[in-house]
């Protein structure tokens, strides 16, 4: 969704202003709420894509004025009330026990997956980025709509975000990372590049 | 550790924000969906076992052992799997190489991906709208930022983590480190080196 997360190329927002010495989390709140969002998560009643896509869903005015990890909290609370999670009686869901934290972060998540249909494209092809404008979850950025670049990298195939996000299945896609020009993208007088990791489905000939 | 050993606010007057999530806390650990002591381990283990350490031994390997340097350049994820870093925000993993003609650097413009096992949690100023919008079109006056100042011959190539794949940044080793060991290699190493945004071998 053209939403308020997708911010690649837009202006007006101050410096980066990096804090020296930036502790790693600056309120005790913050802790808890790294840990809830990552331990209910492990109660596989969304994913990784239903997450992300709930942050996107806050509005611009508020996404833009919250810190990091309040969006975090207000994704979550989105994706409890959404499942009615938080009345009536408790469900039976996995729990992530404390003696389990390190080997399910040590083991992740693989998001490779296996497909019968071949790659369309291969690296070093000329492709050029589809005018989408998705109303659900994407993780195409708004800035390469229309863009031509080459392929750089293969990646087999990944769960596709934009279907997986919406419950819709997994129905995984070949991925490329691809290499744009910033004079192409961004009008820069450098021989700078941009590179993104895209879908095929956002792809097709030049 | 005792049953509230947690660290709550010490002071009485919360913010709205840390009453909500002290509020949402209880509620959940009520309703049985999680375990206190489970969130307990996973603050500590961002406090003090993954983190920007992970990825400065990466790095140092790189610059002493060509064979891992090598490794590294076709298969990132076994390559730092060799190291025990592995999981959770890192289970693609592609290292970029800094060298005279090119400089790395890192972004997601979408959110706030980051390669957790090798770099830990993300500093803000990576997950807030002033590096996500501006890292892509002003790459350059980024650097500045940072106090990076590039040859007009040297090439910034941007790496927007829009999908599951995690970039790390392999900055060039400094200068008259011939004599240094791994060990010695790694404290040159600085977190934003390793995304993109400063040099290695400055003290940060």
């Amino acid at each position: 969704m053209n939403g308020p997360q997708d911010l690649g190329g837009m202006m007006g927002f101050g410096p980066i202003a990096p804090e020296p010495g930036e502790p790693l989390f600056h309120a005790p709140w913050e802790k808890r709420a790294l840990a809830l969002s990552l331990a209910m998560g492990a109660t596989r009643q969304w994913s990784i894509d239903t997450s992300r896509h709930a942050r996107e869903k806050v509005a611009p005015e508020l996404y833009w004025s919250l810190s990091y990890y309040e969006i975090w909290i207000e994704g979550l609370m989105r994706l409890m009330d959404e499942r009615h999670m938080l009345e009536g009686a408790p469900k039976q869901l996995p729990v992530l026990e404390a003696t389990r934290v390190a080997a399910i972060l040590s083991k992740g998540s693989n998001y490779n997956r296996e497909v019968s249909n071949a790659p369309l494209f291969e690296i070093g092809d000329r492709v050029k980025v589809r005018n989408l404008h998705t109303t659900g979850h994407t993780r195409l950025p708004g800035y390469l709509r229309g863009k031509t670049g080459q392929v750089a990298l293969y990646h087999k195939a990944h769960v596709f975000p934009d279907s997986n996000a919406h419950g819709l299945g997994e129905n995984p896609q070949h991925l490329y990372t691809v290499r744009f020009s910033a004079r192409d993208v961004f009008s820069s007088e450098t021989n700078d590049t941009l590179q993104a990791d895209l879908f095929e489905s956002y792809l097709e000939d030049p | 550790m005792p049953h509230d050993g947690h660290d709550h606010d010490d002071h009485s007057e919360l913010s709205p924000i840390a009453l909500r999530v002290r509020a949402l806390e209880s509620l959940l650990v009520e309703k049985g969906y999680v375990d206190p002591a489970a969130l307990d381990v996973l603050i500590e283990t961002y406090e003090t076992k993954i983190g920007p350490r992970n990825g400065a031994k990466v790095v140092a390997k790189s610059w002493a052992d060509p064979e891992f340097a090598a490794w590294l350049k076709t298969d990132a994820t076994a390559a730092i799997a060799s190291l025990g870093y592995t999981g959770r925000q890192g289970e693609h993993m592609v290292a970029v190489f800094n060298t005279p003609d090119t400089h790395n650097m890192v972004v997601c413009t979408l959110c706030s991906c980051y390669p957790w096992p090798v770099l830990g949690l993300p500093p803000v100023w990576y997950k807030s709208p002033p590096y996500r919008s501006r890292a892509v079109i002003d790459p350059r006056g980024v650097l500045a930022e940072f106090g990076v100042t590039l040859p007009d011959t040297t090439k910034v190539s941007v790496w927007d983590s829009t999908a599951e794949i995690r970039y790390l940044v392999i900055p060039m080793r400094p200068a008259n480190t011939d004599g240094m060991n791994e060990e010695e290699l790694a404290t040159l190493v600085n977190r934003d080196s390793m995304i993109g945004t400063r040099l290695a071998g400055i003290v940060v």
